[in-house]
Formats: C-alpha cells, sequence, structure tokens
C-alpha cells in the first residue's frame, strides 16, 4: 500500500503548490523514481489515475516517470557499484559490509503548469 | 504553460505538517516517541515494562499496528491510556494520522505519548509523524545484518534500542559489530542494548527518556 501514501501526499504537495504559484492547471508532473524504492510504477500509475479527478488543477495532467540508477557503497574498499546489477556483494571485493547510497527515492523533479489569469490573483 | 522545478520530495506536503505538530507538541509539553521496528521485535513488551518502571509520569499509547487491540489492551491494564489509530490500511503513520490520534487521545494531562508504529523497517522510515524522538527497536534473533539492510531506518533514528538481549547466548549476533555498522551510518545514534524480560539495560534507556521529556510552560 506504499504507492497509495506516496500518492496521496503527492497530490496533496501539488495542490500545495498550485495555490502558492497561483497555478490554474497542472499540465505534467516529472517524477524522478529510485531503481529500489520499491515504487511499482504500474500501480502507481493507477493509484494517480485514482486520485486525480479529486484534485481539479491535476485533472488533466500527465505523469512523466523518471529512474534514477541505484547507488550501492562498499564499506570494505571504499568503492561504489550498480545496485540493481550487484546486489548486497561487492563486486570487487566481495564484502558484504555494504549499504545503499541513493535509489530509494522519490523526487518531484518538475511540473509543467498554467497560470491563473492576473484577474483571477487576488490583491495583495 | 511554464516550467517549475521543485526538485522536492514526494512527501513534502508530510514534512510541512510534522514540523507543525512537532512545534505544537513542545508548546504544550508533551514529548512524541515514535517507536519503529519490524514486526515481533518486542514493541509492547518494552512499552509495558517502560510504562510500569515511570509510573510516576503519565503516559499514553497511540497504537497503529494494523490489528493491535490486543496490544491496546495490555497498555491499558497497566493503567495507561491507549487508542488505536487509524492508518487507513497503509503501511505507515503520518503526520496527518498522528494529528487525528492525539486529538482522539487528548493530550491535556499527558508527558508522554509512544506511538507505536506499524510493523516494518521500510515504510515508517520515510514519514515523518511530527513525533520528537524516534526510536527503532532491533532483536537480537533479528540478526546483525539489518543496518546493512534497511540503512534508511538507522538514519533516521535518535536512538536504536537492541531488544531481547537475554537472548543473546542463542543467536549468533555480533553487538560490537551491529553497534559499529549503526553508527558508520549514524554516528548520534544512541544505543541502549536491553531485555525488557529481565530488565537489563532498562535503566539507562529510561534515563534517556526522562532526559527528554519537554518542560509544560503552561
Ligand atoms: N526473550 C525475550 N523475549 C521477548 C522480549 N521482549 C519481547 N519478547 C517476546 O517476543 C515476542 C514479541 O513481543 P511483542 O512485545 O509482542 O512484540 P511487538 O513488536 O509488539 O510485536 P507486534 O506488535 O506483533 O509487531 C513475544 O513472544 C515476547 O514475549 C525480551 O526482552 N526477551
Ligand atoms: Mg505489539
Ligand atoms: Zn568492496
Amino acid at each position: 500500500m506504499h504507492e497509495m501514501g506516496i500518492v496521496l501526499h503527492l497530490a496533496k504537495t501539488l495542490d500545495e503548490t498550485a495555490k502558492q504559484e497561483h497555478l490554474s492547471k497542472i499540465g505534467s508532473v516529472t517524477l524522478q523514481v529510485g531503481e529500489v524504492s520499491g515504487i511499482l510504477t504500474d500501480y502507481f500509475v493507477e493509484c494517480w489515475d485514482y486520485f486525480k479527478p479529486r484534485h481539479p488543477v491535476l485533472k488533466d495532467s500527465k505523469l512523466i516517470l523518471e529512474t534514477i540508477e541505484a547507488v550501492t557503497w562498499c564499506d570494505s574498499c571504499k568503492r561504489t557499484y550498480q545496485t540493481v546489477r550487484y546486489g548486497r556483494e561487492c563486486p570487487y571485493c566481495h564484502s558484504g559490509e555494504t549499504w545503499l547510497l541513493k535509489g530509494n527515492e522519490c523526487i518531484i523533479k518538475q511540473i509543467e503548469a498554467e497560470e491563473e489569469a492576473p484577474s483571477a490573483i487576488p490583491e495583495q | 504553460m511554464k516550467v517549475i522545478e521543485l526538485k522536492e520530495t514526494v512527501t513534502a506536503s508530510n514534512d510541512r505538517d510534522a514540523e507543525a505538530l512537532r512545534e505544537e507538541l513542545n508548546l504544550r509539553g508533551v514529548l512524541l516517541v515514535n517507536l519503529m521496528s519490524g514486526p515481533g521485535a518486542g514493541k509492547t513488551t518494552l512499552l509495558s515494562r517502560t510504562i510500569r518502571d515511570l509510573s510516576d509520569l503519565k503516559i499514553a499509547v497511540l497504537e497503529a499496528d494494523l490489528d493491535a487491540t490486543v496490544d491496546a489492551e495490555t497498555i491499558e491494564a497497566l493503567g495507561a491510556r491507549a487508542i488505536q489509530a487509524h492508518t487507513d490500511g497503509m503501511c505507515h503513520m503520518d503526520a496527518g494520522m498522528t494529528r487525528a490520534g492525539l486529538e482522539a487521545l487528548g493530550t491535556e494531562q499527558t508527558d508522554l505519548v509512544f506511538l507505536e508504529n506499524v510493523g516494518n523497517l521500510i515504510c515508517p522510515a520515510e514519514f515523518d509523524t511530527g513525533a520528537q524522538l524516534r526510536v527503532m527497536i532491533l532483536s537480537i534473533p533479528e540478526g546483525d545484518d539489518k543496518p546493512l539492510k534497511y540503512p534508511l531506518m538507522f538514519r533516521e533514528s535518535d536512538a536504536l534500542i537492541l531488544s531481547k538481549l537475554d537472548a543473546l547466548p542463542y543467536f549468533d549476533f555480533d553487538l560490537d559489530k551491529c553497534i559499529q555498522r549503526a553508527k558508520r551510518l549514524n554516528p548520534k545514534i544512541q544505543v541502549f542494548p536491553l531485555s525488557a524480560k529481565t530488565g537489563e539495560g532498562m535503566a539507562a534507556w529510561e534515563a534517556w527518556l526522562r532526559e527528554n521529556l519537554i518542560r509544560k510552560t503552561v
């Protein structure tokens, strides 16, 4: 149920941004998703489609997903390597003293949006 | 259409809610402790013993476990207040759910609230609940390699409880190595090896909680 929770917060974060920046409509949302974030992209898109109609500014928006490569640090030989390719064991020294450096994040990179007509912006 | 660069985590709105809740709790003089662990690591047993030992404090428990009615009953039998929080079927508690839970609980007469988070080592680490302290429990039978597997949980926690210490002779668990691994990820993490069964190590954990209590200003 992780995807549902994340989409819920994503929609809320975007609603807040739209209010702050006086946006009438968000056309696209670009997300950067780590390779090992545990987010199932198909399911994520389904959740997004479910929430979208409930948020007027997001109604017609498109979701663009970019992948962030996962990188693991080896604490034995102080090198980094591709997590998805080699897993938990360091390919250089075969140590198991390794941990993930990046690749489990989910970041809103950018949005494309239309601004409200100037008359719609309340006077300060 | 214009392009706006955000570079924000998807949960940014939750981070803001959490920050606001934390400030309110500080003003109200209530210490909220977010307790996280895998299933069966010993959260309820630890809480029961802690509540008994700190009987001079007014303690309440917010249970987020998916079917934790049994846990809530155990806690209430000790005279502390407990309430079931609603996670809406999620794998974690967020700041909004925590706020709703605290409102239902009522915190006027309370010094310390424990949030027993949903039992898993991944999702709860990603969502700030608004708690002033984050404590994770790793039990000896789970193994000393967990810091390598779940680095985020170890990075995000203020304290690490190594529970079921009485079981150490029966498991291949290297205590020093585990602590070293945790500190490599998070040099500031406080480590409390303890057994809620025998009581060993409980005093240090309870002293640390007392140090962190928030003075009531009103
Ligand atoms: N030997 C030993 N066993 C313990 C200790 N603490 C808890 N246990 C046992 O571990 C099991 C799980 O303990 P709980 O306190 O229910 O763990 P929990 O994290 O609340 O479990 P869930 O809420 O189901 O995720 C029980 O059988 C406890 O008796 C301890 O310090 N030593
Ligand atoms: Mg429990
Ligand atoms: Zn290596």
